[in-house]
């Protein structure tokens, strides 16, 4: 037995041995960026009529792929509850995690992980019928409010009700099908959660008129793209595949026009954005020069992106609003490509 | 094996020992406990070591920080501003209730449905087993979500609601009764209550004993009901009615005052007692049928009248059978709990293993507490009914 244990032992440290190669060369290897999505949210991630998956959180995906793999379609989508999401980032399961998650000092400073920027800034808003004649959440005193469970919302909830001395109801849900059903049967009165996502949930039902959104939003929601902390590398190619959207829009470099400002000399910026001049913009992330290329190719620029996702045209109506570009009075500002 | 095998060849005592039957069963055993430590002891090291990589800590300390969501049932004082700790011991609280509400409902319903399938009524019978065989055979997760969609769905909103006999309000947010609040001096009535208990139980042994030496019946148990009935009564009465009623009334939104039952415990408690009731019914049939049918006639042939062959005779010896499966009964009942989650019912997983595990991302935690406390939960039901179970078990002389 004396002999065999240090065997035993040794077998045992080999598996308990961490290989982790870094997350770039993981998903290069692999040929597959893992992103983990919603689980159905209309203009942020939801599978379409023919089951390929759309929006605004899809398409940062697909961004990445771009950069990463040359080829936006090469994505896994790995569908999270909120609960589980941060959980299977963790773990390895996910290489990122694209899932309307607010960024918040605590997620932040205390999970191990890492927030690569913000593409969607959005508040917490109310929702309610047009028939019970509410103007403002300070009338909603006593109230009985569907709250989706496992987010920031019901904190902001607990804290507005509480500043304004109010009482409520809380009625948690889990999925936003059955906050839909409970608030149509009238379980409660107001439907709280992401101005956004009131909007998505709006835009689904028979008679959008009937419901209106008060005007008061309670809370900061920075929605954005989050990996794990320990690997600088895939941060930046996180954070700067989002930028590269921005900043083709400031830029005004779109899907349709690109090929021929990558052409054109005399735009020195562009062409470092696209990969067609001397600058090795690309490399310094460990990646081809064409990265920002195929990005804006095959993904689009943000305001692409936004307008075919969750803009006037569809079903959500959103205005641009906070997520316009700062040069159009927005606060959507990404760092300059130098 | 194939390290064993080198060792059997250098050393003549292990060889040996290896060999000998016995022996070896011996060292099968030790290598398979030194196996499964190490296999655990690798998952625990590895999941240290990946969480300690990421920079993330392990431990409860969060359990004192402040929850800051709300919850709405509550059985002790709970505000925002209260620590997860508090907010974890409201959902356990709420996960008791359901399941000891569930528990009492479901076996009343499963005995009453046991007895009634072995009716001799042809109606009764049938009514019985297709209620037993619809139930037990669909998934409790629906059965929940049909009875609460029926009750969200098929009951009015607050302001729709009509009073059924001036007091009492049913609408999907709930059903809103008349709560009496004591007032100064109900404690009496509390006191005259346990007297009225301790009556009763001792009178049940002094008629016992009466029996055995004289042979002679006293009804105790109804002078015991009579008493404990009774007595707080008349102390209640001679206090001049010591309680204040708080009467719902619609304000606003929703009813206030009063006592409310939330649709998401009814559909719970309904769906839980039904399902498990399906099940005992199932075992107390058995049980039923396992005394064989010349106990019964045996005990007629002495003399003994139908009524006490049931409780003297029949019963005892079906309770040895029944116990044990009512025992997992009990558990599964408990344990289906947790789907509470599905109607947004906030036990025990959705508050400590899930608002606050998001809240916090303490993950590992608070998982480790909710498995911890279901472990202790289930534990503690089946050792009391083990208890029970020794005591009605075949005493062998």
């Amino acid at each position: 037995m004396k002999k065999l244990l240090p065997i035993a032992v040794s077998l045992a440290a080999l598996t308990a041995m961490n290989v982790s190669a870094s997350t770039l060369e993981d998903v290069q290897s692999r040929g597959v960026l893992k992103c983990g999505v919603s689980t159905g949210l209309a203009g942020f991630a939801a599978p379409n009529d023919s089951g390929q998956w759309e929006g605004l959180d899809v398409d940062l995906c697909r961004a990445v792929a771009a950069a990463v793999l040359g080829d936006s379609e090469k994505v896994e989508y790995v569908p999270l509850t909120s609960k589980v999401r941060f959980e299977v980032l963790k773990s390895g399961e996910i290489d990122v995690l694209s899932r309307v998650t607010t960024w918040t000092f605590t997620r932040d400073a205390s999970l191990g992980l890492n927030f690569a920027g913000v593409n969607y800034y959005d508040g917490q808003g109310f929702m309610v019928p047009a028939a019970l004649g509410v103007t403002s959440a300070k009338g909603l005193d006593g109230a009985s409010i569907c709250i989706q469970t496992g987010t920031t919302t019901e904190l902001n909830a607990a804290e507005y009700f509480k500043l304004n001395g109010m009482t409520y109801e809380p009625v948690p849900v889990e999925t936003s099908a059955e906050g839909r059903q409970n608030y149509i049967a009238g379980r409660c009165d107001v439907y709280t959660t992401d101005a956004s996502a009131l909007a998505a949930q709006r835009s689904v039902f028979e008679d959008p008129t009937a419901h209106v959104v008060l005007p008061e939003i309670i809370s900061k929601e920075p929605l954005g793209p989050v990996v794990r902390h320990g690997d600088d590398q895939w941060l930046d190619i996180v954070k700067w595949s989002h930028n590269a959207m921005l900043n083709a829009e400031e830029l005004n470099i779109n899907s349709k026009n690109l090929d021929e400002r990558a052409a054109n000399a005399k735009d020195p910026a562009a062409q470092g954005l696209l990969g067609s001049n001397e600058a090795k913009l690309g490399a310094m992330l460990g990646l081809d020069k064409k990265w920002a290329y195929n990005i804006i190719k095959q993904v689009g620029n943000y305001s692409e992106s936004f307008e075919r996702n969750v803009g006037k045209s569809t079903a959500l109506k959103l205005e641009r609003g906070l997520n316009a570009l700062w040069t159009n009075g927005g606060i959507q500002y990404a760092p300059p490509l130098k | 094996m194939s390290g064993m095998q080198v060792q059997e060849k250098k050393t003549v005592t292990l060889g040996s020992l290896w060999r000998d039957k016995k022996s070896r069963g011996v060292i099968m055993q030790i290598i398979a406990v030194i196996g499964i430590l190490l296999f655990l002891g690798n998952i625990v090291s590895n999941t240290v070591e990946n969480l300690d990589r990421l920079g993330v800590k392990v431990g409860f300390d969060f359990l004192t920080e402040p929850a800051n969501y709300d919850i709405n049932q509550t059985l002790i004082e709970y505000d925002s501003s209260d620590s997860h700790f508090r907010a974890g011991l409201v959902g356990l609280l709420n996960t008791l209730l359901v399941a000891a509400c569930g528990i009492v409902v479901a076996t009343i319903l499963g005995f009453t449905a046991g007895v009634l399938r072995l009716s001799h009524n042809f109606v009764l019978n049938r009514l019985m087993q297709v209620y037993v065989e619809i139930t037990r055979n669909v998934p409790v997760l629906l059965q929940i979500l049909l009875w609460h969609g029926i009750i969200i769905h098929s009951l009015p909103v607050p302001k729709k609601a009509e009073a059924i006999m001036d007091v009492v309000f049913a609408t999907n947010r709930g059903v809103f009764l008349p709560q009496p609040i004591p007032q100064e001096g109900f404690g009496w009535v509390w006191i005259a209550l346990l007297v009225a208990i301790v009556f009763a139980v001792l009178f049940k042994r002094y008629a016992n004993k009466v029996q055995v030496e004289t042979g002679k019946l006293i009804p105790a148990i109804w002078i015991g009901a009579a008493a404990i009935v009774g007595l707080p009564l008349i102390v209640f009465m001679l206090l001049g009615a010591p309680v204040e009623m708080s009467y719902p009334a619609l304000k606003g939104f929703n009813f206030k005052g009063g006592f409310v039952i939330k649709p998401e415990f009814m559909a719970l408690w309904f769906a839980l007692s039904l399902y498990t009731g399906a099940f005992i019914a199932e075992i107390v049939r058995a049980g039923i049928q396992s005394v064989s049918h010349g106990q019964t006639e045996a005990a007629h042939a002495l003399g003994i009248r139908p009524n006490f062959t049931m409780r003297l005779v029949v019963i005892p010896q079906a309770m040895r059978v029944i116990i044990p499966p009512l025992i997992s009964q009990y558990l599964n009942l408990t344990k289906n709990s947790s789907l509470a989650i599905a109607i947004g019912y906030m036990d025990l997983v959705a508050t400590i293993g899930g608002i606050s595990l998001n809240q916090t991302g303490r993950a590992l935690e608070s998982m480790g507490i909710v498995l911890g406390i279901y472990l202790f939960i289930s534990l503690f039901i089946s050792a009391l009914m083990n208890l029970y179970n020794k005591r009605v078990a075949l005493v062998s002389r």
